[in-house]
């Protein structure tokens, strides 16, 4: 069964939760032998961005060793061989540059997500 | 064919926070009252809506003590749609991920709900006719 994963929220906990906890689950379901694909759209596109740095945050004397990296979350993806396609217009509209972005994201209109959803048994949308 | 269905939903809502999970929750009395089998796979927040713990409390703005009241908690619901599956002659399987679970000290659930991990997703998933994502937003 052949599944694409619409990620359209972002940054969801992702600071608490050291990801994003939908790119998390769906290393594990690949692990676990699901045949899967994702689409970022909306904010979640800035997750393309490697030039992200989400290091820092401290309260009192606790700081954070481990930040959040989407970015590298879904070079993970890719190099497993996961299709990670960004809609071109939410990418454009939030001024984000091909050059600071991971390679490997394929890039689609909005006019042809749906084509997009034909390839697939069933379309989960986080 | 039969025409009775596996559902499987996905919720990731924390209990008290959205109208979501009422509505997914509507939808699976639907699916039980019709006698459809329903999987549920909760995640992140939504591992704390059948949290056993959870209490009623009186509203002195309604001037309601407690019983007047009625408060509504999540797990009760839980717990009726549990029973509703096994008087309609068929299930409702809610998995909670259990790292959600640790993280949130919500370790104590209604009966019936079991502990599982993102593979028990894929597992009920592809057993089933359909999935519903209702994913926090």
């Amino acid at each position: 069964m052949k599944v694409l994963h619409v990620v359209e929220t972002a940054y969801r906990a992702t600071l608490e939760e050291q990801d994003d906890t939908v790119l998390w689950l769906l290393q594990v379901l690949r692990v676990a032998g699901a045949e899967l694909a994702v689409l970022l759209q909306g904010s979640a596109v800035s997750y393309i961005l490697r030039t992200q740095d989400a290091s820092g945050l401290a309260f009192g004397g606790w700081h954070q060793t481990r930040p959040p990296n989407m970015a590298t979350q879904l070079a993970a993806l890719i190099h497993d061989g996961v299709p990670v396609y960004a809609v071109e217009e939410d990418i454009t509209d939030r001024g984000i540059r091909e050059s600071r972005c991971i390679g490997g994201i394929r890039p689609l209109t909005r006019a042809r997500v749906v084509e997009l959803f034909d390839g697939f048994d069933q379309v989960w949308q986080w | 064919m039969s025409d009775r269905k596996v559902l499987t939903f996905v919720l990731m809502d924390a209990p008290f926070e959205s109208a979501r999970t009422s509505t997914a929750l509507r939808l699976i009395q639907t699916a039980l009252d019709r006698g459809h089998a329903v999987n549920v796979f909760a995640y992140e927040g939504a591992v704390a809506l059948a949290f056993a713990q959870q209490k009623a409390h009186a509203n002195a703005v309604h001037g309601c003590n407690a019983q007047e009241e009625n408060h509504p908690l999540p797990s009760t619901w839980i717990a009726e749609l549990i029973a509703t599956a096994a008087a309609a002659g068929t299930r409702l399987d809610w998995v909670n991920c259990g790292l959600c679970v640790d993280e949130r000290g919500v370790n104590e659930a209604v009966a019936g709900v079991r502990r599982g991990s993102p593979v028990d997703l894929w597992t009920m998933a592809q057993a089933s006719d359909n999935v519903l994502v209702i994913a926090t937003r």
